[in-house]
Order: structure tokens, then C-alpha cells, then sequence
């Protein structure tokens, strides 16, 4: 596993290639993700503050993508983009997946993933912790709960998503 | 022995709030979104309307909630304390945590019937100066900071008329709390008056060669962690400097650690200490859970008699390395 | 009041060997223009035994020069040995007592004294609670921004109190229970040998790209540059700051007294006042401190 990836710089060049096939099934699923998830905890977005229209890119160390979030409460953006590209955004934040997937789920701490060297942020440090203790404040599994909108397929790609990342760390 | 000690747990946010009372906190602190509290982060911390409900989760449960508002206000912005101190009696909050003198004295003439804790901010470590705080405003905690051997606190618990309270777990602060302007100095934004150490939006981490990451705050550089180098928070009390007789650079005042009292809590409870203090209201709900139920634990372990074990919290700590600090020695200063 | 700021010496911040001190505080008492001199040790309990025998020896020399004396306390009280120290300071009755910890607002017992810069008075509320408790003279923490000041001197004269800013030397911007000069030369607080008297100004912290940042001086830890509040010294008297401070440092400070005395009496521009001080070579770098605005 990588600590610290090379990074060409945070804010790269601007390149939004359409996404690779698998990447473009992938969309919808998390249009949907994030509609649900705004509409579900409005009150998140009182925490994000001015974070509102910040632009995230998450890195999933071990999946062939990266998210792209903007968690703005009337029109959320989260969609998969491939490695290579490099949107213009306010801040980065990579950990290998299982990890995102318990820090957003309230089970790791991040402060801890990062002493321990498994978090990496650039950019705008302020934006990643407004989002981070907006996320912090949702009771319950997020992941769970979003995986349970899209019932038996929602649950299955959580699972291959897991499975995938685990082999890759392994 | 004294009367059973209160666990006190960190809550950035109402989840948290549930998490800890659920994991056997005895009272939970907690600021409001604003400079009137030394956890003023962003994203953190209650509006009026969710510590309204978060009283009503801790009262339903027999917990308590202290209300930190432990900055001091300055000249010109004494407002926004005052009606901090204001909103949190009317919630009904069961103390409120006060570091300035002129906060303490609005609270204590205006709602003379509030419980009022002397914040670790006040950075009262005599007899004389706690029972200052005591005789003025009527305080009936002390958060002590963190200097003391466990010896010095069981003789200043003899000498004071209040209830005395110590860290157990969290951050390891170096400086003297309510006395430090470190982060003003480097960032214009001060710890006491804005409630933020080393803020976020003046934070940078670098990639430098070889994997390592640059830390900064401001312009300044603080650290630079090789490759697997654990790291620490972005502080300047944590920060790496070279000085004319050193010959490499060096953790000047701390190395990135975090304190652990667990394996002393039998010792402090015989010492006197009345409630037992968990930093980190800027942590997340893991780290509230899992360090809330391990001293939970803990201390019912030492009231029943048996060996306290709060386990293994080692990955939750700064540098991922913890410490007994200034409470086991005084090899430590 | 405008036009009669006084000039004070504040308190000896660092280690220096006491013929060091005994020659410096004749010098000040013979030569400098300021008004008052705090004396007394305010960082480090274990230094006060080298110095406290020749203190009456020092002040009266002072007094005798028509300087106020006033004599501060320990901003860290914690060890018996400091709690008998700032007790035994508080039961002064031939000198005024400066109060740097609210340990001493206890053992004074509303007898008048002045509240020193270590002290946290942020606001009028804290301030006029410290006047009803006997405190006659503030000097403000050097992070407060120029409005509260302006607020707090506004607060003073209504109550009858005096107010004091620091104008120059390096800033306090922290204290700790550890001894950070005994650390770097891997010693604790107990055993130190008194290493902190190898910097008469303190120990240069670099950052790790070669930037001169802090000063280590024993449990304190100071700004680099030299806070220089030349240009500032008619603001300041203007909003009612009535005395400015100037901490002592290993350089000629009866020069630096002049030259803000100068300024203050408006014999010297401010400009060619700072431009003098630099040109002394004694002070690596200035600054304005806290006071950005």
C-alpha cells in the first residue's frame, strides 16, 4: 500500500474525459447516492457552511476510479471520474477505500487514519474537515443506509466494492 | 474514597453527544458554533435548538451536559458571551465551563444558581488561584492542567473547597492553556479570543521527495513526516525546529503524542480526582464510542476493586504514541 | 493627559548573571528616561534565589534615582516553593506589587497592586472585576487587538486606573511547565545547570526551512522579531494608553529608551527613530506585533 502518492500537484491540469465504460454504469448509481443523501440530512449542510460549493475529489486507494463531490444541498454532484483525471477542485482527500468507507460510516476516526499515515489531504484543509464533521454528525451506517435505497443490487455492488479493495490491500 | 467519579466526554456534535452518553459517559461537554468555546472549528459544535435536544438525551438518560464557554471575549465582543451564558442556562445545561474572569463574574451575578466549572483554560494550578475562582464566583469544579504529578494533585485536593477535574485521555498540551497566542503569532487568529488552535483554513499538507508530508500552518513549515512516519496535528507545540545546539531538527517543546491515564485511574481515584476528563470534541464518533466505553470501563473496574484495563487505544493517538505526561513525573518538565 | 506617556521597564524576561543585572539596573537608574521599573522574576522559580538577595541593594538605587519601583510576580505558580514566593511578594508593603497569576489576586487580599501582562484581562467586565478586587494600573496581553484596547483604556478611566501596553521587545506568546531550554540540551527542569543563561535574548527556533521564528527563554517561549510600537506611540496615547512598556534585552536600552521617550515628547520622528534603532545592528528584526490594523 502507498502512503504518500505522488501527487503531479492537487489542482492538475483540467481534463474531464468521458468516463470509461464501467465508470459511466457507475453515474447514475451515485446521482442517486447523493440526492438521497441530501434529502435524507438536510441538516448536514448547516455543517458544510461555506464548504457548500467546494469541490472534493476522493481518491479510493485500491478502486480503478475517483469520486468527484460537490455537496451543494440543492444540486449534489458525486460522480466517478477515472485516475488519471484531474478536475479542479478545492481538496483531495485518498485512503484506501475500506477506510473512507469507516470513516464515513462513524467506525474510524480520521484524525487516527491520518497519524497513522493511511489519509492523505491537500488543498484546502478547511473544506475536508467541515465535510468530515458534516458527515461525522449522521447517526447510523451512511453507507448502509444509502446501499439499503437501491435494495438487493445497492447492497451487492457495497459488497464487490469491499471485496475489490480488500484484494487490492491485501 | 470520594463520592464516585463522573466520566466527562467530548461531543463536536449531537451524534456524538448520543454515541457518548450511550457509551457510559456520565456528563458530556460541548460548545456552541461560535468563538465562545476553544473548539471552534468548522463544521463543529451546537446550535441552541440541537443542545436543546441533546439536554434533553443526556437528562433522559441521567447524564449531564457541561457547556464550554471557556474563551475569552474581547473588549467590544463581550455580547456574544454573555448571551451564550444566557441560552445555555435556559437550556438548562447542568454547568457551564467558564475561563475569564469577566465571563465567570456575568454568570455568577446574573444566574447566581448556575453551577459554574473553572475551565483548563483558566490555567489554575495553586491552591490559591482555584480558591480565588472559588471565593469570587462561587466555582465548584476545577479542570486542572496538565503539569501536575498525581502526588501535587492529592495535596492541592486537600487544600481547595471544590471538586477537582483531570484529563485522562486526548491531546497532550504542552502550553499552558488560556496563555498561549502561538497560533495568533502565526496565523492573525487567536486561541483565546477566536477558540481555534492551529485553524484549519490556514492548514497545508504538502507531498515533499521521497513520500515524505510537509505540515504547515501559515507560511511556516511545523513538520515534515518521512514516508511511515506516523504524524501529528499541524501544531506549533508539535512542530520540528533546529536550534544552534542541536544538531538535527527536533520536537522543540512535544513530540506528536497523546496522553493515556488509563493505567493510572485507581491512582488518581485514591488521589482525590472527582471526575476524569476525555479530550477531543473535535474527534469523530469513532473515537468518542471507543474511548468513552474503554474508561467506562475503566473506571467501574477501579470502583469495584479490580485492575483497571482500558486496552488498546494506541491507534487513536497523536503520533500513535501516548504518554502519562507530567502526571507520573517530574522528569517530564 | 495626551503628550505625558511614561516610559516603564518591564520585568526581566531571561537568565543573566546577577553583576549582569546589577550593572544593567544602575545604568537604567542613572541614565534611562523611563518612569517605572518592574523587577523580579516572572519566568522561572529556580532563578529567583540568585537574584532576590541583591533585589533591596537594586531598588533602592532605582528609587533613589526617582524611579518607581514596582515588583512582579511569577506568571506560573504551581511548585510550594512558588506559592511561597508570590505569598511572600504579596506581603510586600514598601514597594508596589505587579500580579501575574491569579494566584497573587488571593494572597494580596484587595490591598491596591497592578495586574501584569501575563495576566488575562481581555475585557471591561474582567477589568473592572480586578479594580473592585484593589488593582490600581493594567498591562494588556500583547494579543489584544487595538480596538479592545481602545475599549479597555475607555473602561480604566472611568474607573480610575491606569493602562499599559508593551511597546518593545520580543512578545510572551507562551508558558509551559517544561523547561524547553533544559530539553534541547536533554536535561529536565530539575536538573537545568541554569543553561538558559547562555542566551541573554533567549534561543532561536528555526523552521525547518531555515526561518528564524521563535524564542526559547526557560518555560516561555517568545516571538523572534522585536515587537517596535515607535510609530504607534501617539495612537496609543491618543485612544488612552497611559504607559508603554519596554521589556528588557541584551542591547543598549538606555538608547532604546531614549529614542521612544523622543518620540513620545515629539522631538523625534518615528521613522528616523526606528531607523536609528536598527542601525544599532543589535536587533535582528522588527515587528508590529498583534497590532496589524
Amino acid at each position: 500500500m502507498t502512503f504518500g502518492y505522488a501527487h503531479a500537484g492537487w489542482r492538475g491540469p483540467r481534463s474531464l474525459a468521458p468516463p470509461a465504460p464501467p465508470l459511466f454504469l457507475l453515474q447514475p448509481l451515485l446521482a442517486r447516492i447523493a440526492r438521497a443523501v441530501a434529502r435524507r440530512h438536510p441538516e448536514m449542510f448547516a455543517r458544510l457552511g461555506i464548504h457548500q460549493t467546494s469541490r472534493f475529489v476522493i481518491e479510493p486507494i485500491g478502486l480503478p476510479f475517483v469520486l468527484y463531490l460537490q455537496p451543494a444541498p440543492r444540486n449534489p454532484i458525486l460522480r466517478a471520474l477515472p485516475r488519471h483525471a484531474r478536475p479542479v477542485c478545492e481538496a483531495r482527500i485518498a485512503a484506501p477505500f475500506l477506510q473512507l468507507l469507516r470513516m464515513i460510516d462513524g467506525e474510524a476516526d480520521g484524525d487516527a487514519v491520518f497519524f497513522a499515515r493511511d489519509l492523505v489531504v491537500s488543498g484546502d484543509t478547511e473544506a475536508v474537515v467541515s465535510l468530515r464533521n458534516a458527515i461525522d454528525d449522521l447517526d447510523g451506517s451512511l453507507a448502509a443506509s444509502v446501499a439499503g435505497v437501491f435494495g438487493p443490487p445497492g447492497k451487492l455492488a457495497l459488497a464487490l466494492l469491499s471485496r475489490r479493495a480488500k484484494r487490492q490491500t491485501a | 474514597m470520594s463520592a464516585r467519579p463522573e466520566l466527562v466526554c467530548p461531543a463536536g456534535t449531537p451524534a456524538a453527544l448520543r454515541d457518548a452518553v450511550d457509551a457510559g459517559a456520565d456528563s458530556v461537554y460541548c460548545g456552541f458554533q461560535n468563538a465562545t468555546n476553544a473548539r471552534n472549528f468548522p463544521g463543529l459544535n451546537f446550535t441552541a435548538e440541537e443542545l436543546r435536544t441533546g439536554v434533553a438525551y443526556a437528562h433522559g438518560r441521567g447524564a449531564k451536559v457541561l457547556l464550554a464557554i471557556n474563551t475569552f471575549p474581547p473588549a467590544g465582543k463581550f455580547s456574544l458571551w454573555r448571551d451564550a451564558v444566557d441560552t445555555g442556562v435556559a437550556l438548562g445545561v447542568d454547568a457551564i465551563i467558564v475561563a475569564d474572569i469577566g465571563v465567570a463574574s456575568y454568570a455568577a451575578r446574573t444566574h447566581p444558581t448556575q453551577r459554574l466549572h473553572l475551565s483548563v483554560q483558566a490555567s489554575a494550578s495553586s491552591p490559591e488561584a482555584i480558591r480565588y475562582y472559588c471565593r469570587e464566583f462561587g466555582v465548584k469544579r476545577v479542570v486542572l492542567p496538565r503539569i501536575l504529578t498525581v502526588s501535587e494533585i492529592k495535596s492541592i485536593v486537600s487544600e481547595i473547597p471544590c471538586e477537582i477535574e483531570t484529563f485522562v485521555f486526548g491531546n497532550h498540551g504542552l502550553m499552558l492553556e488560556g496563555r498561549c497566542s502561538l497560533t495568533n503569532y502565526a496565523t492573525g487568529v487567536s486561541t483565546n479570543m477566536d477558540g481555534v488552535c492551529s485553524p484549519a483554513a490556514q492548514v497545508r499538507f504538502e507531498p515533499a521527495e521521497g513520500g515524505a508530508l510537509m505540515s504547515r500552518l501559515g507560511d511556516h513549515a511545523i513538520d515534515r513526516f518521512e514516508s511511515g512516519e506516523k504524524a501529528g496535528y499541524p501544531t506549533i507545540c508539535k512542530g520540528r525546529y533546529t536550534t544552534r545546539c542541536r544538531q538535527e531538527p527536533y520536537y522543540a517543546f512535544e513530540e506528536p503524542v497523546s496522553l493515556n491515564l488509563g493505567p493510572m485511574l485507581a491512582e488518581l481515584v485514591r488521589a482525590g480526582v472527582n471526575a476524569f476528563k476525555i479530550e477531543g470534541r473535535q474527534r469523530s464518533r469513532a473515537y468518542v464510542k471507543r474511548v468513552v466505553s474503554a474508561f467506562r470501563g475503566g473506571i467501574d473496574a477501579v470502583l469495584e476493586g479490580r485492575e483497571p484495563n482500558v486496552g488498546d487505544l494506541i491507534s487513536l493517538t497523536e503520533g500513535q504514541k501516548q504518554t502519562e505526561g507530567a502526571f507520573k513525573t517530574k522528569r517530564w518538565r | 493627559m495626551a503628550g505625558c506617556v511614561q516610559l516603564t521597564l518591564g520585568p526581566l524576561l531571561f537568565h543573566w548573571p546577577i553583576e549582569a543585572k546589577r550593572d544593567f539596573y544602575a545604568r537604567i537608574a542613572d541614565e534611562a528616561p523611563v518612569d517605572v521599573v518592574y523587577l523580579g522574576e516572572v519566568v522561572c522559580s529556580k532563578r529567583a534565589p540568585f537574584s532576590e538577595p541583591h533585589y533591596p541593594e537594586i531598588a533602592e538605587r532605582l528609587a533613589r534615582a526617582g524611579k518607581r519601583v514596582v515588583f512582579c510576580s511569577l506568571a506560573e505558580v504551581m511548585l510550594r516553593r512558588e506559592r511561597q514566593m508570590t505569598a511572600e511578594l504579596c506581603a510586600l508593603t514598601d514597594y508596589e506589587v505587579e500580579i501575574n497569576d491569579a494566584s497573587g489576586l488571593a494572597a494580596i487580599g484587595g490591598r491596591p497592586h497592578r495586574i501584569g501582562q501575563f495576566f488575562n484581562v481581555y475585557n471591561e467586565e474582567t477589568l473592572r472585576h480586578l479594580v473592585h478586587n484593589g488593582a490600581t494600573h493594567f498591562t494588556l496581553p500583547a494579543e489584544l487587538p487595538r480596538d479592545s484596547v481602545a475599549i479597555l483604556a475607555d473602561a480604566a478611566r472611568a474607573c480610575g486606573v491606569t493602562l499599559e501596553v508593551q511597546a518593545f521587545g520580543r512578545t510572551p506568546l507562551a508558558l509551559s511547565a517544561r523547561c524547553y531550554h533544559a530539553r534541547a540540551h536533554g536535561r529536565v527542569k530539575d536538573n537545568c545547570q541554569f543553561v538558559c543563561e547562555e542566551d541573554p535574548d533567549g534561543m532561536v527556533l528555526s523552521t525547518l526551512e531555515g526561518r528564524d521564528w521563535l524564542v526559547i527563554n526557560g518555560v516561555q517561549t517568545l516571538s523572534y522579531p522585536y515587537l517596535c510600537l515607535l510609530d504607534r506611540i501617539h495612537g496609543l496615547q491618543r485612544i488612552g494608553v497611559t504607559h508603554l512598556r519596554l521589556l528588557p534585552h541584551a542591547l543598549d536600552m538606555i538608547a532604546v529608551a531614549r529614542l521612544f521617550r523622543g518620540v513620545a515628547d515629539g522631538i523625534l520622528e518615528p521613522a528616523e527613530a526606528q531607523t536609528r534603532l536598527l542601525a544599532s545592528g543589535a536587533i535582528p528584526a522588527l515587528t508590529n506585533g498583534f497590532c496589524q490594523s
